[in-house]
């Protein structure tokens, strides 16, 4: 994400002639139009509504729940009982992938997030205070880059059982949040010398006020975009290391437990493994639209619609 | 063609189609250049002074299209083929620019890219021959040691040492016409006169005609024949620098020569200020362009656009009540008359209390190299050892050139801690006795208005968010708050309605006074205005600067006013403090030291501010300083202006050593004081 150029906060003003600039909307409203505009916002924002809709109430159709064992019909194909098939203990497919789904959606938009914010918090504050804390926390964010975070759930994974979901999202979390914190420090330690800022600090303005009034909001398009490919990551982490048996621990299911049981059956009885796939790859691919179309929307040199 | 003109643009418009509209950049102009002739071109921001030159140079954007014709020596340079173009544009016109660091190319040494240039236009010069005359061409423009600086890069330069190498390339080919786009507006006013000195002399050598674009009157009436006044893309008033200075005819020209401080007779009348702002290029009224801004409109003014009438020989104005004016039934104090002074009952009552106190501040930087083991390379003494004071209701203009230590000081003053040497009192309370609540509350006395009213607002912030900033620190409620920035936009000739836009939608002078309003809002006794004006179109200052000058009166406000314009300071400052690296060289009230600078060094600057008044430029002795402002990590022994000071080279060696080995000091001299071993022996004359 460090490829994002640095924010051009005055590329309002530099669109429009000074003449007509009540006219023209604020550069929020600018990115809006943008978004606006690209199909592929609304598809992305259209399947992501879908899915968090079925993850919600996916279960009312079928009178199935993910424990419940159908040994008559273990390991058969999708049927009009069991919609996508069940598993070798006659677990029903179906409502396993929506469970999983809450599971994993409950990760992606929370562990994105969260990690966003963190590098928010931390960048800002690093690339406003300078000197010695500056110092500190950056020595720390490189010490974090370097630690093995992989190594470390191997570690620790055995201790969490059944809690370990919600001691995932915040693994997935702290491990995440360090480019992006770098990037927000780089972009706070310009904006610390624009003369808004230093306004601010010689009206005695404090510090966390200023950097929530005035560092923030100026990078909050960074922020949003980085929040919504967050939760890619997210997903794709939890999956990866459940799928290896590091993270969501049976009983408990999410997409990647499921993909891990069905990847031995995948050649002999596909549906075990294609319908997880399916549901984890439209997700992955819906949220990434979003946030492709947010980055173009924001970057002033990727659009044609720039004037 | 040999009786042609040199250069002929005939009914050249320009349109930039954007998405769902056109710019119209430039709009119908005509003008003619005969050779020798020295063109001022000058207008405000947006005027379309860079794009008409562009087209003339054949260097706008292919989006650019554009109509009528342009003739050099005959031939239309909008027919002709790239090859012959880019040979014309080489060999026959030159072109300069504002900003020399992007025009040359880092990689080459200064040398190779004048040489290149003639080797390029001249296939029969050897190598050796190309070397030898980009020395001799770096001596014309005054580069000193000019042998080694050859193989220099451009970014060893100093800005205005650039310029010089512009000048140096544009002139290497003998060209028969120079256009010259701003090419000082980046530079102090000392660098400014040197070169406009070396543009002079290269027009000479050449014998070229000059093409200047500039935003100050004064650079025009200084160094041109003819002016042409470009308002909304169009030409509006055209004629020798005599006739549109002292008989403008169109009233936005009145205008504009009404609104600009005059450094001879700043301050003792006041500013008149031009209010509003150009239409907007794409969506330009049926009528004259100036209609909503021009005190004298009429309602035919709303119908046709006039054209471009000869009022006199080769004097033209675009107006329709140009006969009334030429016939003087309107005179120029009718149509933009002077406003009054702050009647004596609405000014404050000021005791004249100290209100801040400055002593013997020096403010020191340690340059590091290395990364992990820093180790020292040298010292800054950005400010050097300064003391003043401001009294209530007084204002004191800090004046000199960038890089002398003016910001530094401001800042030193606004961290409101003890500095690293000497001390700062506000209201007599020293500053760095203060505990941390003491000195959040200290704040609300003092304010500060930057220089760049964009960058100092916050673009994610509605406007009543930025004014009220200040008031959140203190415990105002909300309520309180939402007042209060009504009266204060009130105050500074805003509409309290506009407080839910944003900062984007104002323009540049309504962004000041949204940054004035925002340091009023604790009701401070003292402002900090860090060049408050300078950002600003010259149309637009004298209405901040009225501003100003009534909230001083109404509200007894004390300012510290830094400055480098010296005209801007004499017009609205009580003291004037002359800086030069990191020490007051001159103080005095404004009206001693204006009328007799003691200092060498306050005699070059002012000497140096052009005044927009040919008369009084014709008549002028111009003291020019050598070289620029010696590299800030220099140790310099004695006088630190010694390198540059005009009265030393004319001193007897004797008298010199003083200024070599003894650092002076300031003292009084008759009303003022100065800090030169020698000011008693000062002839120089400037005025
Ligand atoms: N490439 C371009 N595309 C669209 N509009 C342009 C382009 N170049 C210039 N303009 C517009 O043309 C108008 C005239 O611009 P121009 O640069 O000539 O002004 P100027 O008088 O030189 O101003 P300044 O004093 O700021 O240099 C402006 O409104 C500007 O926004
Ligand atoms: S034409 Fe009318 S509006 Fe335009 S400058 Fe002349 S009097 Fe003013
Ligand atoms: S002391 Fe000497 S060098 Fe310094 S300003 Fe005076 S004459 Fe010039
Ligand atoms: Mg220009």
């Amino acid at each position: 994400m460090a490829v994002i150029e640095p924010l051009d906060l005055d590329t309002t003003a530099s669109l429009v002639d000074p003449g007509k600039a009540p006219k023209r909307s604020s550069r929020g409203r600018l990115i809006w139009i943008r978004l606006r505009s690209t199909p592929r916002f609304w598809i992305g924002v259209t399947v992501v509504a879908l899915m968090i809709i079925w993850a919600i109430i996916g279960l009312w159709f079928t009178h199935w729940s993910p424990t419940d064992q159908d040994l008559i019909n273990s390991r058969t194909g999708p049927s009009g009982s069991h919609w996508f098939g069940t598993d070798d203990i006659g677990q029903d497919i179906y409502a396993e992938t929506v469970v999983g789904l809450r599971k994993s959606l409950a990760i992606g938009l929370i562990a994105g997030p969260l990690s966003t914010l963190l590098s928010a918090f931390v960048g800002s504050f690093a690339g406003y205070v300078g000197g010695k804390a500056d110092s500190v926390i950056s020595w720390f964010i490189n010490l974090l880059l370097v630690v093995p975070a992989f190594f470390l759930l191997v570690l620790i994974s055995p201790l969490l059982k059944d809690k370990a979901w919600v001691a995932l999202i915040f693994f997935i979390a702290a491990f995440t949040w360090m480019v992006m914190a770098q990037v927000i420090r780089a972009q706070t330690k310009s904006l610390r010398d624009r003369d808004f800022v230093k306004a601010a600090r010689f009206m005695g303005v404090g510090t966390f006020t200023i950097l929530r009034r005035h560092i923030v909001p100026n990078v909050a398009s960074l922020l949003i975009i980085d929040a919504t490919l967050g939760v890619v990551y997210a997903i794709i982490a939890e999956t990866s290391l459940s799928y290896f048996g590091f993270g969501i621990q049976p009983p408990q299911v999410s997409l990647g437990t499921l993909l891990a049981d069905g990847t031995s059956a995948a050649t002999t009885r596909p549906w075990v493994f294609l319908f997880p796939a399916g549901v984890l790859i439209l997700l992955l691919f819906a949220v990434s639209l979003i946030g492709d179309a947010l980055r173009d929307a924001v970057d002033p040199t990727s659009g044609a619609t720039r004037g | 063609m040999v009786n042609a003109p040199l250069l002929e643009v005939r009914n050249l418009s320009v349109d930039f189609p954007q998405n769902n509209s056109t710019v119209h950049a430039v709009r119908d102009i005509s003008y003619v250049i005969n050779r020798g002739e020295f063109l001022g071109i000058v207008g405000e921001s947006g005027s379309g002074k860079s794009v008409s030159s562009m087209a003339v140079m054949g260097l706008l954007p292919s989006s650019a299209q554009v109509s009528g014709d342009i003739l050099f020596r005959g031939e239309s340079l909008l027919d002709m083929d790239d090859r012959k173009l880019s040979r014309l544009r080489g060999n026959e016109i030159a072109m300069i620019f504002q900003d020399p660091l992007s025009a040359l190319t880092p990689v080459y040494t200064v040398g190779n890219q004048i040489a290149e240039g003639l080797l390029l236009h001249d296939k029969a010069l050897s190598k050796q021959a190309a070397a030898t005359r980009a020395v001799e061409l770096l001596r014309i423009v005054g580069i000193p040691a000019p042998e080694r600086r050859v193989k220099a890069f451009p970014h060893e330069f100093s800005g205005g040492m650039r310029q010089r190498v512009m000048i140096a390339i544009a002139i290497a080919n003998n060209p028969n016409l120079i256009i010259a786009d701003e090419p000082t507006t980046a530079l102090d006013v000392t660098i400014q006169a040197q070169i406009l000195e070396v543009l002079q002399k290269a027009k000479e050598i050449t014998g070229a005609a000059v093409v200047l674009i500039t935003h100050d009157l004064g650079v025009v009436a200084g160094n041109a024949d003819r002016i042409a006044v470009m308002y909304a893309g169009k030409l509006v008033e055209t004629g020798s620098v005599d006739d549109v200075f002292n008989r403008p005819h169109m009233p936005y020209t009145l205008g504009l020569l009404r609104s600009v401080p005059n450094l001879i007779t700043a301050g003792k009348t006041r500013l008149v200020p031009l209010e509003g702002r150009p239409p907007s290029l794409d969506a330009l009224p049926p009528g004259c362009p100036f209609e909503q801004r021009c005190p004298i409109a009429i309602d035919a003014c709303r119908e046709t656009e006039p054209p471009l009438l000869s009022i006199g020989s080769s004097h033209e104005a675009a107006c329709l009540r140009a006969p009334e004016i030429a016939a003087g039934q309107l005179q120029a104090a009718d149509v933009f008359p002077r406003p009054e002074p702050i009647p004596a009952a609405d000014q404050a009552k000021v005791e004249g209390r100290t209100v801040l106190e400055v002593t013997d501040v020096k403010r020191y930087f340690t340059l590091t190299r290395g990364a992990v083991f820093k180790r020292e390379i040298g010292k800054v003494k950005a400010v050097d050892g300064i003391s003043f004071d401001i009294h209530e209701g007084e204002v004191l203009g800090l004046v000199g050139e960038s890089g002398c230590g003016k910001s530094t000081t401001i800042l030193e003053i606004l961290e409101l801690t003890s500095p690293q040497d000497g001390s700062i009192k506000i209201d007599g309370v020293d500053v760095s006795t203060l505990t941390k609540d003491q000195r959040l509350a200290k704040r609300k006395d003092i304010q500060v208005v930057f220089q760049d009213p964009m960058a100092a607002l916050d673009p994610r912030l509605t406007i009543e968010d930025i004014v009220a900033e200040p008031l959140t620190v203190h415990n105002v409620s909300k309520a309180d708050q939402r007042r209060r920035v009504g009266e204060l936009l009130d105050t500074v000739g805003l509409e309290a309605s506009m407080g839910s836009r944003y900062p984007h939608e104002f323009s540049g002078g309504q962004r000041q006074r949204i940054g004035i309003a925002r340091a009023l809002a604790t009701e401070p006794k003292l402002l900090i205005l860090d060049e408050p004006v300078s950002a600003l179109d010259v149309s637009i200052q004298a209405g901040v600067i009225n501003l100003l000058e009534d909230l001083k009166e109404r509200l007894g406000l004390s300012y510290l006013f830094v400055a480098h314009d010296l005209a801007v300071v004499r017009q609205i400052a009580d003291k004037v403090a002359v800086m030069y690296l990191g020490r007051i060289v001159e103080s005095g009230r404004v009206a001693d030291v204006f009328a007799r600078p003691h200092h060498p060094y306050t005699q070059a600057l002012m000497s140096a501010v052009p005044i927009p008044d040919p008369d009084a430029e014709r008549s002028r002795k111009r003291i020019l300083l050598d070289g620029d402002l010696p590299s800030p990590t220099d140790e310099i022994s004695g006088c630190r202006f010694h390198s540059r000071c005009p009265l030393f080279k004319v001193l007897d060696p004797s008298l010199q050593q003083r200024c070599l080995t003894e650092d002076p000091q300031l003292r009084v001299i008759d009303t003022s004081s100065a800090a030169c071993h020698h000011a008693e022996l000062n002839t120089l004359q400037v005025t």
